[in-house]
Parts: C-alpha cells; structure tokens; sequence
C-alpha cells in the first residue's frame, strides 16, 4: 500500500490579464505518494468539475520532462524545490501529510497571465526567431563526423541543447532577466562548427531581441539552481563575451576562425 | 536574419529599441554592454579601493611618512608633468568612473524593475504570494543596491571629513593628514561610520569581484574556482585593512602622542621629510 497524502493547496486564480487574481484554497485529500504534481491537480479538477465549477487552467504535454510545457512556481521555488527536475516529474513523495502548498503562475512582465498558472511565453519564440538556427543546405543528409567536432565542445554544445525553454530561469530571477535560456540557445549553435558563419550576427540578435523583454542581469545564478535541466551559468559568461565581441568585429573577416 | 514575428494577443516588447548610436557608444545601449562597462569601472575601482588603503599604510609609520606619501601624490609624474597635474588627471578619471558606474548600476536595476512589474499582484519589487525561496542568491549580491549607494554616501563625507575639513574646523591642518585622521576618527561616531562604510564596501567587493568576470566573459573550467577565492581574498584584505584605522585610533594605538613635530608644523613635517 502506498502512503496517502492529505494536503492543503493555496492556488493562483486568474480570468485573464485584466483580472488582478487572487489565491483560492482547495483540499487536497487521499493523494497517492506516487503521483506527479500535475496529476494532484487533474484529481483536483476532476473534482471541480463534478461540482460545476471551473478547472484549474495549467500548461503541460508530454509529461515526461522534455517538452517545457509544464511550469508553476511551488512554494516560491519554479518546478518546485527538488532540484533538476520539471513539474510534471515531481513526485508528491516529496511532499509531506499535511502539508500547505502554494502554487503561482512564472511571473515577469514579458509573461502575461492567460488564465490562471498559463502564462504566455512567446517572448521567448521571438528571440529563437531572432537567430536560433543555422542556415544551411537541406536536402541528402551529408556524411556522419564529415565535420570534425571536438568532443569536449560536442558535449558542451550538447548540454546547452538540454534546455527545453520552459522559463523556471526568468521566473526565479529577481531581476526577471533570460539570459540562461538565451545564452543555451545560443551556446548551442555558437560553440560548434556549424554555427560559426552566423555567430556573431546571432549572437547580436538574439540578446537584442531578448533586452527588448527582459531585465538585467546581475549574477545571483538563481536561475541555475531553477533550472530542471541544470543549464550551467557559464553559458552567460559565453554570451557575455560573445556579445561584446560582436560589436567589436570586423565582419569582413567573420570567415576567418 | 530575420525580423522578428509579432503575436497579435501575446507578448509585446516592453523597451522599444531607440535609434542605434553610433559605435563605440551602441555597446553602452545595450544591457550586456552596460554591464561591462559597470565591470570595468569596477576594476578600475577596486584597484584605486586598493592602492588608496596601502597608500594610508604609511599612518603606521608616523606623520613624516604621511606627509610625505601625500606630497609624492602631488608630485606624481615629476619632471614630466606639471605638480599636480597628474592627480588631477587621476581624480577626475576616479570620478568619470564613479559616474559611469552609479549609471550604468542605476539604469539597469531600472530595467530590471520593468521587466518585473505588472506581473506582480502585490506591487513593488517581483515578489511571489509564498514567501520567496532565495537558493542561490546570496547576501551580497542581494544587497549590491544598498552596498553600494551606502559607499557613495560615505565617500561624500568622507571627503568633506579629511579632503575639505567641513567639520574639524580649527582642528583641521592642511599638510599634516596624520594629525587629521586622528582629529576625525577619535570621535567614537565618526569612527563607527568608517566601520559600517568599510562593511558595505567588503560584502560590494565580495560579489562584485565575482561577478565582473562573468560580465565580462571570463570563464575557463581551469581557473573557475579561483574567482570566488580571489573575491574572498580582496574582500577580506580590503575589510581588514581599512577596519585598522578606526579601530587602532579608537584604541588609541594611533595618536599624537610622542609626535617629532608638532601638530600644525608643516614646515617642521617638511623639513624631516627632507631627510628621508
Ligand atoms: C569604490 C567603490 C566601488 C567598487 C570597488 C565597486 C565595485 C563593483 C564591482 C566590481 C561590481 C560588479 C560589476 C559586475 O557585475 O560586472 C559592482 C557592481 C555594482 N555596483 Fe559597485 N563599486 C563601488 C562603488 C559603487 C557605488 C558608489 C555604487 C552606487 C551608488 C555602486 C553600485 C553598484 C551596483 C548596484 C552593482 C550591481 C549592479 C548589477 O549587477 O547590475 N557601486 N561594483
Ligand atoms: S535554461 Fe533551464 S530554466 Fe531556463 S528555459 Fe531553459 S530549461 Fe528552462
Ligand atoms: S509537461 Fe513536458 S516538460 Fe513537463
């Protein structure tokens, strides 16, 4: 038998942008230790629902930890307290009976609430627009290793793909900056080959884009420890440099490594 | 690369971007570049923060050797420059980059503040309903706004204390800084405002000196751990130091006993110097 668990759930209800919101109390009783947060609340909307009232409005897809559908902050921390992990995999286990719990929407400006814990993101769709890709021939796919890569940069191109752009790192930073999501997407593509004949000029649009929504960055690394993918602060240090760089160069000698 | 889409009912940029300024000035309309200019008047500041507190080493030494290390700053560039004209150079590019640096610091907290409110329900700072959970976020890098403005305050009176001697009045001699330092800090207030002025510029220094490499781009997997001890190692140098002087003074290791000179004699002051 597994353990169940009876808890108290203050949650964020909001119509829509005009509304100011408020948090309504809801119990939570007879949850099973092996759920995952969101299914804690599917039982709770279930319930809502079979007493004619409005469900809860929260994001999520796969479920499984690789979409960055899922967000919600959890007793003040994004995705809860247990560190490296998305909403939709923590385990009520980590919870205990008797427990108050309160649940918000990511907060920042450039994170409008749509109803309830659904906040829109799409700030961060129009910085990858800006400059996340690389511009290349489709077609047949070329030969495996035809490009050498250097496994260390492989590997930390690699981390930095990890990120699944949920914005926990913008809604735990004080300052509501993005540079951890920003600096990822672009370490991604800047640190191997392939994305080297658009470097700078991605470099430079996709923090333009991203200062046109975002706060400033002052190093509390808060976004690091919210982050379920781990993405490293070092990334921003790359970014920060890259970015400066860019501004600097002599583009008619971009071709030259 | 392409402009970017617009979504009729989502996010709409908060800062428009205005005309570009031509460079090296658009490095300073962005953030990031802002960032660095805050760094590198950072170091600029810690290395006057630095030298400035060794300089007044010479107070051990007695008030010949202090008279002396002021009139070396005067003298600085010798036969090259004009007296004076060297710090002069110094004293206004220190200042350039107190300004640079209270702007850019400024500018950016009220980005930040933009890009935060709104989403806020409880008005003021971004603040969650449950209590907020710092996880990473130290003391110091919390404090950076009050650090800060609270070692401006203190430079104001520090050189209206000892560079202008608004207050010391009769007890303030021109050309005998020794004697001025004790006439100031033996006042057991005054002393205290060095103490918690010489606080805040420690716990400033401990983040900041972390923080201006990665600002700056500086960051290696070599050498990673050694920013956060060479943060420690400065800010703790910089504490120590410069908690020595209120601290000897107001335990009266430092005083005007047993002076060679006379309080007031600059000319006596100059003539020992003279032997050196
Ligand atoms: C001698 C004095 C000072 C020294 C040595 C110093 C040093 C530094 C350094 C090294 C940084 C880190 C820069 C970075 O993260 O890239 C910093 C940040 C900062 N300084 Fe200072 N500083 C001094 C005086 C001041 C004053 C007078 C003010 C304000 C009135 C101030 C306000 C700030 C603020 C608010 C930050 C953090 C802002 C941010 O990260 O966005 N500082 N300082
Ligand atoms: S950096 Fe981490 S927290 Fe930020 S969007 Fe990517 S996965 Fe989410
Ligand atoms: S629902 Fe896909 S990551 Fe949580």
């Amino acid at each position: 038998m597994t353990q169940e668990l009876n808890l108290t759930l203050q949650v964020w209800r909001q119509e829509g942008a005009s509304d100011p919101g408020h948090f309504e109390t809801y119990a939570a009783n007879g949850i099973s230790e092996d759920m995952s947060f969101l299914e804690m609340l599917d039982i709770i909307n279930e319930d809502l629902i079979e007493n004619d009232q409005i469900p809860i409005e929260f994001d999520h897809d796969c479920r499984e930890g690789i979409c960055g559908t899922c967000s919600l902050m959890i007793n003040g921390q994004a995705h809860g307290q247990e560190k490296a992990t998305t909403t939709c995999q923590l385990h009520m286990r980590k919870f205990n009976d008797g427990d108050t719990i309160v649940v918000e929407p990511f907060r920042a400006r450039a994170f409008p609430v749509v109803k309830d814990l659904v906040v829109d993101r799409s700030s961060f769709d129009r910085i990858i627009e800006s400059g996340g890709y690389i511009s290349v021939n489709t077609g047949a796919a070329s030969d495996a290793n035809l490009t050498p890569v250097p496994k260390e940069a492989a590997d930390t191109s690699f981390d930095a793909a990890a990120c699944i752009g949920c914005g926990a790192c913008v809604a735990a930073c004080p300052n509501s900056a993005a540079q951890l999501f920003t600096s990822a997407k672009l370490a991604h593509l800047n640190l191997i080959p392939q994305g080297q004949s658009q470097r700078f000029e991605r470099t430079e649009t996709m923090v333009d884009t991203m200062e046109t929504f975002f706060g400033s960055c002052t190093n509390h690394g808060e976004c690091h420890e919210a982050c379920p993918k781990e993405i490293s602060l070092d990334f921003i240090a790359f970014m920060n440099r890259d970015y400066v760089k860019a501004k600097m160069k002599n583009r008619k000698l971009a071709g030259q490594s | 690369m392409v402009a970017t889409s617009t979504n009729p009912q989502g996010s709409t940029p908060i800062f428009r971007r205005k005309l570009q300024l031509p460079f090296p000035l658009n490095i300073y309309q962005s953030s990031i570049g802002r960032k660095w200019v805050m760094a590198l008047t950072g170091i600029g500041l810690l290395g006057f923060v630095i030298v400035h507190m060794i300089g007044n080493f010479h107070i051990y030494e007695g008030p010949v050797q202090l008279h002396e290390y002021a009139e070396t700053l005067r003298g600085l560039g010798g036969g090259l420059f004009p007296r004076t004209f060297l710090l002069w150079l110094l004293r206004i590019g220190l200042a350039g980059m107190f300004l640079l640096h209270i702007h850019s610091a400024y500018s950016l907290k009220e980005r930040s503040r933009k890009a935060s409110d709104k989403a806020d329900f409880v008005g003021g700072e971004k603040k969650y309903g449950s209590k907020r959970d710092y996880v990473a976020a130290n003391y110091a890098s919390r404090t950076m706004r009050w650090t800060g403005p609270i070692v401006l305050l203190y430079l104001l009176f520090h050189l209206a204390d000892l560079t202008w001697g608004w207050w010391l009045g009769d007890d303030y001699v021109l050309g005998d800084p020794y004697h001025n330092v004790v006439a100031s800090l033996s006042s057991l207030p005054v002393a205290i405002i060095y103490v918690v002025a010489t606080v805040a510029l420690s716990i400033h220094i401990f983040h900041g000196t972390w923080s201006l490499f990665q600002s700056l781009g500086i960051n290696n997997p070599k050498y990673n751990d050694l920013r956060r001890t060479l943060a420690k190692l400065i800010a703790g140098i910089v504490l120590v130091g410069n908690l020595s002087f209120p601290v000897l003074v107001t335990a009266k290791l430092i005083d005007d006993d047993n002076r060679k000179c006379e309080v007031g004699d600059v000319a006596c002051l100059e003539h020992e110097a003279e032997k050196h």
